[in-house]
């Protein structure tokens, strides 16, 4: 009896690997082997020739060069990073508050999601590189397109950062708040999968959880941010991970690394890198995963 | 008498409590309005000026007073724009090309992810991990190893042992991106993996069992069951994949640079767009002739408009499912 169960048992083990096993070949043959080859190419002078490529040891020259002699590769390193550390805030914020708006019961709500989510959809390096020399950027010699340009930005950025200060709000803080206003648009371009993500948390709170706060009185502010919030804090954590993400997929490093390896030729000094960055980014990602982790409520 | 006063005095301020509520309500109503349709118009901005341009005459860029809807109603720029483009072949292939990356995506993540939700093999927790390793990985890192790795493309020297050469050579073919996304390991294929898995462990176990004991084996209950039963996750992951497959500018400039694929081509637009213009208007092509650059900027952006376009309207129709599948929550399960 035992026997025929443990078979059962074996056979189901099988059947999964069976099915896991396009992604664990791929994961074996394309992700495993190129990761631990560029670790071996950061190590060592890399030499492409017809038929395949020649490596010699040069130990760690190629992290040497990338943090000290070149020129370029710190300030691009250290400008991605404090990009990222600024929007990701701003995405979070933005995310969450669009997405309780959609979760509201409104006449065209259906409209509005379509709308919103319009951006993961048009979110493309391609388009966006092909659209810095479109017309809608050109601010050229055009009157028009001088109007254009103004149109989009009527209010006076001057008076509101003095008003925020007159208010008694730190510099820092204020500069940061004008910063993102200004940058609005890339804001809400880049927070669509989070918009999603928070709105299909949202969606999993229980209604009659708000029923019974009303019945007791508590106002719509103290039911954000005694039920909402805590229930949707999980996905805060899964969504800033994600927004540091995507936000390096487009970066100017990766720029870097792309144009190191082959416009320069480079594979050596490109790959190392990749591993200092990547290096980087996981120690953001662990220590923003351990204390976002510590304040999040599972239920 | 005392009583009856008290009662009206409850029912006025009672009165008074409902009409204050109800103008909260209205001035909430009418913010929220505001809020939503300011920031759709953010939205939809960029895009309604493409069209307005799209359809724009030359002269129009010039005259202040049009701010939309163009006086001198034009097609040339949309005809300029497919012809530098070479519109139709392209999108043709950039289709063919998104839809079978696409499947094949879908399908081996759509496997994984059943296989992690419902199966408890040693060590399935730790390969479950590594699922979430490969979506934290920058795609830089691998870039180059990668390259290589498809420019002489063997699999354990089996190629190597029967023609002798060092491997194919599969760069500027489709065939890096078909066996990327046949292994699920292309583009954000973790988190794809990650979205199945979590819906297949919301599906009640008893429908497996009841499968089961009628005789049904674990692929069938896969395929007859388990499969028609996730069209929100299918949904949200063929959406996602196609579009960001169509949109991908990293892995098809890294190995299909030559192939005429939509972001590649629209990423070399503005140079395209500079160098044919004054040969389509009749100037000659000499080295001294430049186009005016208002028009090429007109011929970019109705060349991105023409680009996405196929996107939009895939969107339109596909919007309604999407939305519903984000409604019962088949991105966390």
């Amino acid at each position: 009896m035992s026997g025929n169960k443990l078979s059962l048992q074996q056979k189901r083990s099988l059947l999964g690997i069976a099915f896991i096993a396009p992604w664990l070949l791929g994961f074996i043959f394309l992700f495993a082997t190129p990761l631990i080859k560029s670790i071996q190419f950061s190590f060592s002078k890399l030499t492409v020739d017809p038929t395949g490529f020649t490596l010699d040891g040069v130990g760690w020259a190629n992290f040497n060069n990338a943090l000290f002699v070149d020129a370029t590769f710190n300030r691009v390193l250290t400008e991605s990073v404090w990009d990222m550390v600024l929007n990701v805030p701003m995405i979070l914020f933005f995310s969450l508050f669009s997405a309780t708006l959609l979760n509201q019961k409104f006449r065209g709500r259906i409209i509005a999601r379509a709308i919103f989510f319009l951006p993961v959809i048009l979110a493309s390096n391609a388009i966006s590189a092909a659209e810095a020399s479109g017309l809608i950027n050109l601010v050229g010699d055009a009157t028009a397109v001088n109007e254009m340009g103004q149109s989009g930005s009527q209010y006076n950025v001057m008076s509101m950062v003095m008003i925020l200060s007159d208010i008694g709000l730190p510099l820092s803080f204020v500069d940061y708040i004008v910063d993102a206003i200004l940058r609005i648009y890339e804001i809400i371009t880049s927070s669509g999968v989070q918009i999603l993500i928070f709105l299909a948390a949202l969606q999993s709170v229980p209604g009659a959880m708000y029923e019974v706060a009303k019945i007791e009185g508590a106002t719509a502010y103290e039911s954000f941010w005694k039920i909402t919030f805590p229930l949707v804090s999980p996905l805060i954590l899964t969504n800033v991970i994600y927004t540091i993400i995507d936000s390096f997929s487009g970066s100017a490093v990766t720029q870097m690394i792309f144009t190191t390896a082959f416009t320069t030729q480079n594979f050596g000094l490109s790959a190392a890198m990749s591993w200092i960055y990547t290096l980087i980014i996981s120690i953001i990602l662990v220590i923003v995963g351990y204390v976002l982790s510590k304040r999040v409520h599972y239920n | 008498m005392q009583y009856q006063q008290a009662v009206r005095k409850e029912a006025k301020h009672y009165r008074v409590q409902k009409i204050r509520g109800k103008a909260a309500d209205v001035l909430y109503a009418l913010f929220r309005y505001a809020l939503v349709i300011g920031i759709s118009f953010i939205i939809i901005y960029p895009l309604l000026m493409k069209f307005s341009i799209a359809f724009k005459d030359k002269a129009d860029i010039y005259n202040p007073t049009i701010y939309m809807i163009p006086v001198h109603f034009t097609m040339d720029n949309i005809r300029m724009a497919m012809q530098i483009l070479d519109y139709f072949p392209l999108l043709g292939n950039t289709l063919l090309f998104v839809v079978v990356t696409t499947v094949l995506t879908t399908a081996s993540c759509a496997l994984a992810g059943y296989g992690f939700a419902r199966f408890n093999f040693p060590g399935s927790n730790i390969l479950f991990a590594l699922v979430i390793l490969t979506l934290l990985v920058p795609t830089s890192t691998l870039m180059v190893p990668m390259y290589l790795h498809f420019r002489s493309f063997d699999i354990l020297g089996i190629i190597h042992l029967l023609t002798g050469k060092s491997g194919l050579n599969l760069l500027n073919t489709y065939w890096p991106s078909i066996i990327t996304s046949a292994t699920a390991i292309g583009l954000k294929a973790g988190l794809f993996i990650y979205i199945f898995r979590q819906f297949f462990k919301g599906m009640p176990k008893e429908i497996e069992e009841a499968a089961l004991i009628d005789g049904a084996g674990g692929i069938k209950t896969f395929l007859r069951i388990m499969l028609p039963n996730a069209v929100s996750p299918m949904i949200t992951v063929i959406l996602f994949c196609f579009v960001w497959q169509y949109n991908d500018t990293f892995f098809t400039s890294l190995f299909m640079s030559e192939l005429a694929l939509m972001p590649t081509k629209v990423s070399s637009l503005a140079a395209q767009a500079n160098a044919l213009i004054p040969g389509m208007l009749g100037v000659g092509g000499g080295a001294g002739v430049k186009a005016d650059p208002n028009h090429v900027a007109m011929i970019i952006d109705t060349g991105i408009l023409l680009a996405i376009i196929p996107l939009i309207l895939l969107y339109m129709v596909v919007q309604r499912y999407f939305v519903e599948s984000v409604e019962r929550s088949g991105i966390i399960g």
